[in-house]
């Protein structure tokens, strides 16, 4: 069995104008990336470079045009079940309330009304939320919708997070605070998950008793065009090129000790060090980025 | 000089009432004269035909009503028709345009197909399907009916089919990563998110139904208000067409109220201006 929870293999997406159909857009060139079990990969890259075309294609919303997506050594057919996705923008249905919200894949799975009440609020309590599960979506803060959408999708015990920049909407104290919360609730997981707050598992959460499935730690897949944000967070960094055509062009480990403080960890000698060497490859990619973006433009 | 802004404030009610009895005034002064009084009415006499219309016991004769007002009591039977017809057309004509809707806006081969035959239906001016209606369904209330749903679907119709298209992509990616099937997308995404575009034509849909109602009775009926009028005007009695004319608006405003309630109720998710409550 693999111990890659996903698998992107030399993935190309091409996309064709529907006007006319011999205008071709290719935004992801032959790129392979996998994410072993348990493992925090952040990819980095400049702006339009593709990096939410890639997450969509491991998310199975978006077919790719040749490549392979594997998960837990299975080919993807269709939306991939093992895995939660958190969206850049707002995500959550503006006509229920946010408790309804984080039950909503529960209901969707077929599990009861009161069981589903009681992990949502759970889940609710667990991201800070616990008093506000009647609020709608609209009556919420920004950084409190952020948090309803991610116990949303930690509810459902996936074991797989796909995250397209997620907290770029928010302000930077805010951040950091769902960073951390982020990074210790993906800790929490490891030990035996038994800090997963709900009294009984997701009943037939989706092939979630599958092997594999029961592994430690969730594996996460972070898109960010952030830097520090990405080394901050995660155990491996992967640069892309600037689009069109992107492909990885960089892989750096982040061997900074674990557990990491977001706010702290960006002092460390050694941050500095791998934020230089990361830097360093990027910075000609966003230069090229942003030339193209004026030469479309123009 | 005052700003546009500032409005007349707290008098406002006191304004509109003030421009009310304005008009009424320069009505009945216009109506001294006969001559008029034959083509424009009389407020009073107006008034006169409404209390007997609704009311069983009579007015003796005093300084406004020189004859007396009889009190008949006689218009809840034709009213009762109306709004009968009106709001089976109401629920008949929303059900079969959201149905329609959510289809034609999740198939697309059905809406290609479909797409010249429903311009040309929504162009077609559907007031001269009435002796069409009338000669299938008789005089009876629901060839009154057939004639309002006309008018109530494509109204629902077409917001619906907007609301369907315009659902937000991510909020149905979202749903559909939680594992979502078609039906489930359909009850949690589409139909809620279609909901807010129907009743924005709700309002609009129930006038529409009381127009489509009171046209069929006018045009060949036995019964309800457009009935009534229709008499009125065969003898003349400019009064009683007026009197009609105010019954049913009176009534429509309620009814546009009413939908006004339910979809406070129901639209409770959506942020109303200046109630939004940040945290």
């Amino acid at each position: 069995m693999s111990t890659h929870a996903l698998e992107l293999d030399r993935i190309t997406v091409t996309f064709q104008s529907p006007d006319a159909p011999s205008q071709r857009y290719t935004a992801v060139a032959d790129t392979s990336l996998a994410v072993r079990t348990g493992e925090f990969v952040s990819v980095v890259g400049p702006t339009g470079c593709g990096k939410s075309t890639l997450l969509n294609v491991g998310a199975g919303l978006l077919d790719a045009s040749s490549g392979e997506v594997r998960v837990f050594g299975d080919p993807l057919e269709g939306i991939n079940r093992r895995a939660g996705y958190m969206f850049q923008t707002e995500a959550l249905m503006p006509w229920r309330s946010a408790i309804e919200n984080v039950m909503t894949g529960l209901r969707y799975r077929g599990v009861a009304q009161a069981p589903a009440r009681e992990q949502a609020q759970a889940w609710l309590e667990r991201v800070g939320l616990g008093g506000f599960g009647d609020r709608y979506p609209h009556q919420l803060s920004g950084g409190m919708r952020k948090r309803t959408a991610l116990a949303q999708v930690l509810v459902l015990d996936p074991d797989i997070i796909l995250m397209d920049e997620p907290f770029s909407a928010l302000d930077i104290q805010t951040r950091q605070l769902m960073e951390n919360e982020l990074l210790e609730i993906w800790a929490g997981e490891s030990e035996g998950r038994r800090a997963a707050p709900g009294p009984q598992r997701t009943p037939s959460g989706g092939g979630r008793a599958a092997p594999g499935g029961t592994s430690a730690r969730k594996a996460v897949l972070f898109i960010t065009h952030d830097l520090d944000e990405a080394i901050a967070l995660s155990d491996r960094v992967v640069v892309l090129s600037a689009g069109p055509a992107t492909r990885p062009i960089g892989e750096f480990t982040i061997d900074l000790p674990r557990p990491r403080d977001v706010a702290e960890v960006r002092t460390q000698p050694r941050f500095v060090e791998l934020h230089r060497q990361i830097w360093d490859v990027l910075r000609d990619e966003v230069l090229k980025g942003y030339t193209q973006q004026l030469k479309k433009a123009a | 000089m005052r700003s546009p802004n500032q409005g007349p404030g707290r008098n406002l009610r006191i304004w509109q009432a003030a421009l009310l009895i304005a008009v009424l005034f320069v009505w009945q002064l216009v109506s001294l004269d006969a001559q008029y009084a034959f083509f424009l009415g009389e407020p009073v006499k107006v008034a006169g035909r409404i209390w007997s219309w609704f009311m069983p016991t009579g007015l003796e004769p005093n300084a406004l009503f020189p004859e007396g007002v009889p009190g008949r009591a006689d218009i809840y039977i034709h009213l009762g028709i109306t709004l009968l017809e009106t709001m089976l057309a109401f629920v008949i004509g929303t059900a079969v345009g959201l149905a329609f809707g959510l289809w034609l806006a999740l198939s697309a081969t059905a809406s290609a197909i479909l797409d010249p035959y429903i311009k040309a239906a929504n162009s077609m001016p559907r007031v001269i399907l009435a002796p069409i209606f009338a000669m299938w369904f008789g005089l009876g209330i629901w060839s009154k009916v057939a004639l309002a749903v006309t008018l109530v679907f494509f109204i629902v119709f077409f917001n619906v089919y907007q609301g369907v298209k315009e659902v937000s992509p991510v909020v149905l990616a979202n749903a559909r990563m939680l594992g979502a099937n078609q039906q489930q997308l359909l009850r949690s995404v589409y139909l809620p998110s279609a909901t807010s575009w129907v009743f924005s034509s709700l309002h609009t849909s129930v006038g529409l139904a009381f127009v489509g109602a009171v046209v069929g009775e006018y045009l060949g009926s036995a019964r309800g208000v457009g009935y009534l009028i229709l008499q009125a005007e065969g003898t003349f009695d400019v009064n009683t067409v007026f009197a009609g004319m105010v019954v049913l608006t009176a009534f429509a405003l309620l009814l546009d109220g009413l939908v006004g309630r339910i979809e406070q109720r129901l639209m409770k998710w959506q942020p109303r201006h200046g109630e939004t409550e940040k945290l």
